[in-house]
């Protein structure tokens, strides 16, 4: 088991025939994942990559019986794409593009809200199930299918915490990539409470940031409803207020938006809460031991 | 992105949003011809003279005076243009070095002539991250800081939350009016001000609006008596007249030129310079450093093609400066090789020839073997590390 993604999805690219997304799709078909087609307006008929090019999301729904689709589509039209996505009947969607229009994303989310689709993203390195579904950017060679479920809101800090995972001889259930934007379709909690309800996860990691009240609202729904171990790291200790730190939404706008503030809720809330990003892996290992 | 006042209310107008009229000028000889051409359009007899700077709380650091004549005029533009100006937003606060003074907004004095009928209120837009939708924010107490009001008084800061998908409706311009104690023509022209500001916030894309003061004159006019535009970097491709607007010189020069290599840097105070591949790791490798006994000298992601020229690029930026003793370079290689971004290293620590302060290297990831055994064979006084908690103890050892 694992949620999301997994050697059964139906999984399309849109954008699939531009430069990010051939070299990504490329990468995700060679790790096994089942990838049924793509999707680029005007190329419709043609093949890519041994696999069928669709002109509309609808038609790779119909035709090939997609189920979900990966987002490489510039950020001037990424929104486009993601309502396109979830009007097709698209299940998960899992929008990779970073720098979309704060604005094109409430929008997003507002219709999103009609729909019966879970949005992935954006700006975010996708979801993976090692060994069965890679819907993303992620290296990978670093997983290893296993028990414990990852939250984050960064790429390379998540590969960080799959390696150290990995190298503590545990493996991953699913990895979720949620995205370093000021509006994401799915938040800590509602990722946390994925994996909570998955049964073949044993464990927890949930790795934030400076910004936002996403890792309070988590670290509460873990409080009352937690059953499982979750080992907590929140990034930018050390960052200023009022800058942002490289993510969008990495700022420090008032006293609950510090790592501190939020790695005191999550300790409060019963977290492994670490001080070092070094130490994710051995307090998840010593937590599962309990 | 940040627009100066006079910008920001060069775009409220084009947006139908009544303003306080004004001209900007750059030395005094324009200040005086600025005052006499207002004086024609508008009929003002006195002018406020406004730095121009991007930060807040202008006046406590004598950036805003009014003139009476024109002799006044031309002290005020002359001491106010050229000074460095300190305010409690500019870097360092009131006792930092403040910020230049280039260019001042001659503003027509909208208090006048009846100073006591005026009233002054707040009014912001922006997008509420919790609600995901915009918010206008608004209150009784105008030319105050808002987050003082909303701590001392709570209950007059009021929010209206606008559905994406309708947009702000009639109804809510006039409930607004009504909680900010309008009638008569103030009503109305609150209700026009309300809904032309925020069609303006929409059409470009802006991350924040804030209007403090937001003046009703003696004559029942409403008017933005100040601005303070922020826009979304994200959206400046489709708004070039916009982007033009970016006055470069408001911004860490470092920064800036960071920016045209495609590095995203954000200079610090501490000891221990960095170089990341990715945001988020950027910012937990600046925790390593304090956990390890220094303080982080900066935020820099080399983005997703860390190549050599970048490296080399991040490293001058880096060792420009002179509090930096140690540099911590942190890549975790999924897409990007391990073993070229060590080639990039060692080519350009070859390049740059002289550099005089220890460097710690941990490359983790694809081929990372194989760019620790670059490191190590290249004689390089360069320590590498493979996981991250040997990166930690390097540095503390570099330290000691």
């Amino acid at each position: 088991m694992s949620v999301l993604v997994n050697k059964d999805s139906r999984i399309i690219v849109q954008g699939f025939t531009g430069k990010e997304g051939t070299f990504h799709a490329s990468q995700m078909i060679e790790y096994g994942t089942n990838v049924v087609g793509g999707v680029t307006p005007g190329k419709g008929g043609e093949s890519h990559l041994d696999r069928p090019v669709f002109d509309t999301v609808a038609d790779a729904v119909n035709k090939a019986g997609a189920d979900t689709s990966v987002i490489f589509v510039p950020p001037a039209f990424a929104a486009d794409a993601i309502m396109e996505a979830a009007e097709a009947g698209i299940k998960v969607i899992i929008c990779i593009t970073e720098g979309i229009p704060v604005q094109d994303m409430v929008k997003v989310k507002a219709y999103l809200n009609t729909k019966n689709t879970r949005l992935i993203g954006p700006n975010c390195p996708g979801v993976i199930t090692p060994g069965e579904a890679k819907c993303g950017i992620m290296p990978g060679f670093i997983h290893n299918p296993g028990k414990i479920g990852i939250v984050s809101r960064s790429g390379t800090l998540t590969y960080e915490a799959v390696d150290q995972v990995t190298k503590a001889g545990l493996g991953q259930s699913t990895c979720i990539g949620i995205g370093g934007d000021p509006i994401v379709g799915t938040t800590t909690k509602e990722a946390v409470e994925l994996l909570m309800n998955d049964p073949d996860t044993e464990g927890i990691i949930m790795i934030g940031e400076i910004g936002g009240g996403m890792e309070a609202e988590a670290a509460q729904y873990i409080k009352a409803h937690g059953t499982k171990p979750v080992v907590g790291f929140i990034a930018g200790q050390t960052a200023p207020k009022g800058r942002t730190m490289g993510h969008a939404g990495a700022i420090i706008g008032g006293a609950d938006d510090t790592a501190a503030a939020k790695m005191k809720i999550m300790e409060e809330c019963g977290i492994h809460v670490v001080k070092s990003p070094a130490e994710i892996g051995a307090t998840m290992a010593a937590a599962l031991k309990r | 992105m940040n627009l100066h006042e006079y910008q920001g209310k060069e775009l409220l107008k084009s947006y139908g949003v009544e303003i306080q009229q004004g001209i900007v000028a750059s030395t005094v000889e324009e200040a005086v011809q600025a005052f006499q051409q207002l004086q024609e359009q508008t009929g003002t007899k006195f002018a406020v003279v406004k730095a121009q700077i991007h930060a807040g709380g202008r006046g406590k650091g004598g950036g805003v005076k009014l003139a009476k004549n024109l002799d006044e005029l031309k002290t005020h533009a002359g001491n106010i243009l050229g000074m460095m100006l300190k305010t409690p937003q500019t870097p360092g606060g009131m006792e930092g070095p403040g910020k230049l003074v280039s260019k001042v907004l001659i503003a027509e004095d909208v208090y006048a002539p009846d100073f006591d009928a005026c009233k002054e209120y707040y009014v912001s837009i922006l997008m509420d991250r919790e609600k995901k939708c915009n918010v206008i924010i608004y209150s009784t107490e105008g030319g105050m800081e808002i987050e003082k009001v909303a701590e001392e008084t709570p209950h007059l800061v009021h929010k209206e939350y606008i559905d994406p998908t309708l947009g702000l409706q009639a109804f809510q311009a006039r409930k607004i009016a009504f909680n900010l104690g309008l009638s008569g023509k103030a009503f109305k022209e609150m209700v026009r001000f309300i809904a032309s500001l925020y069609k303006a916030f929409l059409g470009a894309d802006a991350s924040l609006f804030e209007i403090n003061p937001c003046l009703k004159t003696g004559d029942d006019r409403i008017l933005a008596v100040d601005s303070k535009v922020t826009l979304d970097d994200n959206s400046l491709f489709r708004h070039p007249d916009l982007a033009e607007m970016r006055d470069t010189s408001e911004e860490d020069p470092t920064e800036v030129e960071a920016k045209s290599y495609g590095l995203n840097y954000v200079n610090l105070d501490g000891n221990v310079g960095c170089m990341v591949n990715g945001a988020g790791l950027a910012m937990a490798t600046m925790d390593i450093i304090k956990l390890s006994g220094g303080e982080p000298a900066n935020f820099l992601d080399v983005g997703g093609t860390a190549d050599a020229k970048r490296v080399e690029q991040a490293f001058r930026i880096i060792l420009r400066d002179p509090s930096v003793k140690a540099i911590l370079i942190n890549i975790f290689g999924g897409i990007v090789r391990c073993d070229r971004v060590a080639q990039g290293v060692v080519d350009a620590y070859n390049n740059i020839g002289d550099i005089h302060v220890p460097i710690i290297v941990r490359l983790q990831g694809t081929n990372a073997d194989l760019a620790k055994q670059i490191i190590d064979e290249s004689g390089l006084a360069v320590r590498s590390a493979i996981l991250l908690q040997e990166a930690a103890e390097l540095v503390k050892e570099v330290l000691a």
